[in-house]
């Protein structure tokens, strides 16, 4: 139901840019203005979502340890799994953000005929995002061919490298079936596995259809609904350049793929696709393991009011000795 | 905030990343550059329309270099009904004589790469760059 749900929202929103784009005023509320109001809130969001973390208060470090934690000389330590340093953090977090490697520890636990609960690796989630992930990169940084002018060589490369395998023209690219592959395996996952299919929610389901979309829609463009590519560079260019026209004759396939890209940069600061900048603000990931060795005060400590004894004798100094208290000043 | 001079230097890195296009056009000084093509004829058509041309040219190559080369199909008949030789030397290049004036200009554009037409074919002289 929810996965069916994100699938007609889908449907909808490219149903919407199908027959919105095709007069000329549609084709500049899909070319040039949702764009602009998009990217607007992408920037805006992703900032104001920042900032909003970065006000909790971090009072201990609370890294998972995954190895021995540095103590005394002659114990070997584990620098990647349980940092002591900022060097050893920065290590742990390239190689979380680069290779994923906290989900290459990913498990599943199985019910065998026994009855016999069974742990094993599942390293196909981990392949999977990885695979969809660096996909979903190198696409972006090809599409920097619409937004530069001249194209920096670094781009082309990619982009000969990506049609390494010469098939079929324009070259078949290894990332667009990667991507794909990889997007129809995790969303595959959400049916297949009944764990992972009761905790999912629209906000699981919607992404992967969206990206789905926006995926099918630049394959369909690029093999089978080709569209006039100079006259795209001249509205990209616009855009970027704030000096927005929208050339006649682009087919409406480029408004589908473009207003959803613009949906998917309007949603992403509301939805789970934060953990793009939420992942470098990982507590459990990016603070040393230090609690030991240094002393942490908790940032929301305020200053005590002191009444020392001192102060209470110079206050009460006569009742005490008409008491007959003794005092240490006379 | 806490830590704001790490998460605000990433907050400067992310949008200096997102706006790179921006700055890097506005250095280039090149964003309102369009392609201009150099077409020479006296012939009114195309062996396909404009739109199909524009859009779909290397198939249509792709598949005429495959009809030449593995069977020996030499004759098009295009969509008005004229037939044409299957050749780029010899038919597209009679009027798109000029590589670097015509394919040159939008492929350099568009960013792509070395099309292998020319792996075969000899590029015309006074065309290079």
């Amino acid at each position: 139901m929810k996965a069916l749900f994100s699938l007609v929202a889908v449907v909808i929103l490219i149903l919407l840019a199908w027959f919105g784009s095709g007069s000329s005023g549609g084709a500049y509320l899909f070319g040039v203005i949702l764009p602009y109001a998009a990217i607007t809130l992408f920037v805006l969001g992703v900032v104001y979502r920042v900032l909003k973390w970065a006000r909790s208060p971090v009072p201990f470090r609370i890294p998972t340890s995954c190895g021995q934690q540095k103590s005394l000389p002659w114990i070997k330590n584990s620098n990647l799994d349980n940092p002591h340093s900022l060097v050893g953090v920065v290590a742990r977090m390239a190689l979380e953000v680069l290779c994923f490697r906290s989900l290459f520890r990913n498990t599943k636990a199985e019910v065998k005929d026994g009855p016999r609960l069974v742990y094993g690796s599942d390293k196909f989630l981990w392949l999977g995002a990885l695979a969809f992930h660096w996909s979903f990169l190198i696409i972006l940084l090809r599409h920097y061919r619409f937004f530069t002018e001249p194209v920096p060589g670094f781009i082309m490369g990619i982009e000969s490298l990506d049609g390494l395998m010469q098939i079929g023209v324009p070259p078949l690219l290894i990332t667009n079936i990667a991507v794909t592959g990889a997007l129809l395996y995790l969303w595959a996952r959400r049916f297949t596995n009944p764990q992972v299919r009761i905790i999912s929610l629209i906000a699981d389901h919607f992404p992967l259809v969206l990206l789905l979309g926006v995926v099918t829609s630049g394959v369909c463009m690029r093999y089978f609904f080709k569209v006039d590519l100079p006259a795209v560079k001249q509205l990209a260019m616009g855009l970027i350049s704030l000096n927005p026209v929208v050339p006649a004759g682009i087919g409406s396939i480029f408004f589908i793929h473009l207003f959803l890209v613009s949906v998917l940069l309007a949603y992403f600061p509301a939805s789970k696709l934060m953990h793009m900048a939420g992942i470098f603000l990982s507590p459990t990931r990016n603070l040393a393991n230090s609690n030991r060795r240094v002393r942490h005060i908790n940032p929301w400590n305020y200053p005590v009011k002191v009444h020392t004894y001192e102060e209470y004798e110079d206050e009460f100094r006569d009742v005490m000795k008409a008491a007959g208290l003794p005092v240490e000043k006379e | 905030m806490y830590d704001a001079g790490k998460i605000i230097v990433g907050l400067v890195i992310f949008l200096l990343l997102i706006t790179a296009p921006v700055w890097y056009n506005a250095a280039s000084g090149q964003a309102s550059y369009a392609p201009h093509l150099e077409i020479v004829t006296d012939a009114k058509a195309c062996v396909a329309p404009t739109d199909y041309m524009r859009t779909s040219h290397m198939e249509l190559l792709n598949t005429w270099r495959d009809e030449v080369v593995r069977h020996g199909e030499r004759e098009y008949t295009a969509f008005d009904g004229t037939v044409y030789e299957k050749s780029l030397s010899n038919t597209c290049m009679g009027c798109h004589s000029n590589k670097a004036e015509f394919c040159d200009r939008c492929h350099d554009y568009m960013a792509v790469g070395r099309p292998y037409c020319w792996d075969c074919h000899v590029e015309p002289k006074g065309g290079s760059q």
